[in-house]
């Protein structure tokens, strides 16, 4: 019997909502505007990219909806109550503690929350073995490969199976050989749990082979300019990614990411 | 290795298969490990005799008078007859060193958690540990033997002041040296003060606390005998600095050179503990205790 629940998914526009960023402004230290007039629906099930070139206030988004930082104007309504839900994140770095191993990594988010580890065995090995780590439990994170400690630290954010994963570049630092694997991974994942993921990345390629949506931004102020859907059915796999529709979804979101990026280009 | 393999193929060699190579390269890696780890031993040890040797030779080819410098052997011979005197000599100066080690681990560590929770404690409180530190131990220690009675425990004031500053400051830096994206990490999960300074601070700190350990061992040694210098006769005059001063007195140049062998052989023990310690600690994850091949 497995123990992370798994959710089914339905179609795009049937998902109830998660949560809803309304009108959100953050500006730093009374002038860096590093976000202006962000609305964004989050439904279950999402797998949502933000897209935009580095200073457009992508991180900022996230760290807004993890509650690191509250907004300067605008609110974020979480669905079924005020306060934020379970979230779990995945950073560009795999931010594991070098000091604990694998299976102590993943065991956090439950430790802070005062669970015994014996009462959770189960989930951390459930966990591990949807990453691909079931081997690994005792290893310590110099021992792994980039892509290894990225998957540590994707068991970790899906652990205590969260209402939505905030991912902030996660393979960013990655070879691409590596990424194209971890990125079939994660479709596959998201197949088998059914989460709702946010996804911040700077690759067009990615994000089209990932998303059922893509949020283009621009910088200076950090703004949503558009919303594409990706209308393909997943699991997505290499035909996918060799389709003539991929290749035509690619150009039309290079394209709103050029108009975007208006005249620096 | 490749290209040789097929210049190497001709009439007469079995061509070298990948296996071949890769065991031959595994074993000349094996045997320099060997080397390097037999090394490692071996040559300070040699270093040591080679220099005991040629200060023999030293002594004995110019008829040094051991009451000018006595040989390695005179040294041996000094150390075994006044076994008794300096052995208990030795007890008293080790206890004070571990005594004042440990007051330095537990207050060092306590002051540096205090000063990472509390802005205002810092605030506070490192002006002191400043002052201390940078204040020479000999030009306090004679105030300290003004106000404190019990012998024992000025010693150990002394060897504690010289001890406890590395372990503050490293403890106090390893303590704000948390990886930022942990810490945000911790916040998102909930993470309350206690938890986010067991789990997070504190083994963050490790390694940056038993380097301070390392250098606190040291000076917690150099503190009790400059202690004990400054005392002089006074009632805790029975360390090993202490029978380096009488024996200084008498003339007792063999003497002096015991019980400074005994001193150099605590320090060098410390040392050696210190950095197994550290290294059982650590080895399983941290960057120095990591041995790669050059
Ligand atoms: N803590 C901060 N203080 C001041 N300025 C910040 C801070 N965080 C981000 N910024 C600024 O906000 C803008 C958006 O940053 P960020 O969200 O990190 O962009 P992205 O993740 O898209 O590259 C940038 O101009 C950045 O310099
Ligand atoms: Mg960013």
């Amino acid at each position: 019997m497995s123990e992370i629940h798994h959710r089914t998914t339905l179609p795009i526009d049937q998902r109830p909502r998660v949560l809803e960023m309304l009108g959100i402004d953050k500006v730093f230290n009374g002038n860096v505007t590093a976000l202006k007039g962000m609305n964004l629906r989050v439904n279950e099930g999402d797998f949502i990219s933000l897209l935009g070139p580095s200073g457009c206030g992508k991180s900022t988004a996230l760290r807004l909806i993890s509650g690191l930082m509250s907004p300067t104007t605008g609110r974020i309504l979480w669905e079924g109550g005020k306060s934020r839900g379970d979230i779990g994140v995945v950073f560009q770095e795999p931010t594991l503690m070098p000091w604990a191993t694998v299976a102590r990594n993943v065991y956090l988010p439950f430790r802070l929350r005062g669970q015994s580890y014996a009462s959770v065995r189960d989930e951390i090995h459930e966990a591990l073995d949807l990453v691909g780590l079931a081997k690994f439990p005792d290893a310590y994170p110099r021992e792994l490969s980039g892509g290894m400690k990225m998957r540590v630290s994707i068991a970790r954010a899906l652990v205590t199976n969260p209402r939505l994963i905030l991912m902030d570049e996660p393979f960013g630092a990655l070879d691409e050989i590596t990424r194209q694997k971890l990125n079939n991974d994660l479709l596959r994942l998201k197949a088998e749990i059914g989460c709702t993921v946010i996804f911040v990345t700077h690759s067009v390629f990615e994000s089209v082979f990932l998303s059922d949506r893509i949020v283009v931004m621009a910088a200076r102020p950090g703004r949503v300019v558009e919303e594409l859907q990706i209308d393909e059915p997943y699991p997505r796999d290499l035909a996918f990614r060799t389709s003539p529709e991929y290749a035509a979804y690619s150009q039309k979101v290079s394209a709103a990411l050029m108009t975007a990026m208006g005249e620096l280009v | 290795m490749s290209v040789q393999n097929e210049t190497d193929s001709g009439i007469g060699h079995p061509p070298l298969t990948e296996a071949m190579v890769w065991d031959a390269e595994e074993a000349r890696r094996a045997r320099a490990r060997q080397i390097e780890a037999v090394a490692r031993w071996l040559v300070p040890v040699l270093v040591v005799f080679l220099t005991l040797f040629i200060w023999d030779r030293f002594v004995v080819v110019n008829e040094i008078p051991h009451f000018i410098l006595p040989s390695p052997g005179r040294i041996w011979q000094q150390l075994v007859a006044d076994r008794a005197l300096l052995g208990a000599s030795l007890i008293i100066t080790l206890r004070i060193t571990l005594m004042a080690l440990a007051v330095a681990v537990v207050g060092g560590v306590i002051l540096a958690i205090l000063f990472t929770q509390s802005r205002f404690a810092e605030l506070v409180f490192f002006p002191y540990a400043v002052i201390l530190q940078v204040t020479p131990i000999v030009s306090i220690a004679p105030l300290i033997f003004i106000y404190v009675q019990d012998a024992t425990a000025r010693v150990l004031i002394c060897a504690w002041i010289v001890a406890f500053f590395p372990i503050l400051s490293n403890t106090t830096l390893g303590l704000k040296s948390v990886d930022h994206n942990l810490r945000d990490l911790f916040t998102i999960y909930g993470a309350n003060r206690w938890q986010r300074l067991i789990h997070l601070q504190l083994p963050s700190a490790l390694p940056y606390f038993l380097g301070g350990l390392r250098i606190a061992g040291g000076l917690a040694l150099i503190g009790a005998i400059v202690a004990e210098y400054v005392v002089g006769s006074g009632g805790a005059g029975s360390g090993l600095a202490f029978r380096i001063l009488e024996a200084s007195y008498r003339l007792n140049i063999p003497r002096m050179f015991a019980a400074l062998t005994l001193i150099a052989v605590v320090g060098v023990t410390i040392f050696a503990l210190t950095g197994l310690l550290s290294h059982l600690l650590l080895r399983k994850w941290h960057e120095s205790a990591i041995r790669r091949e050059a």
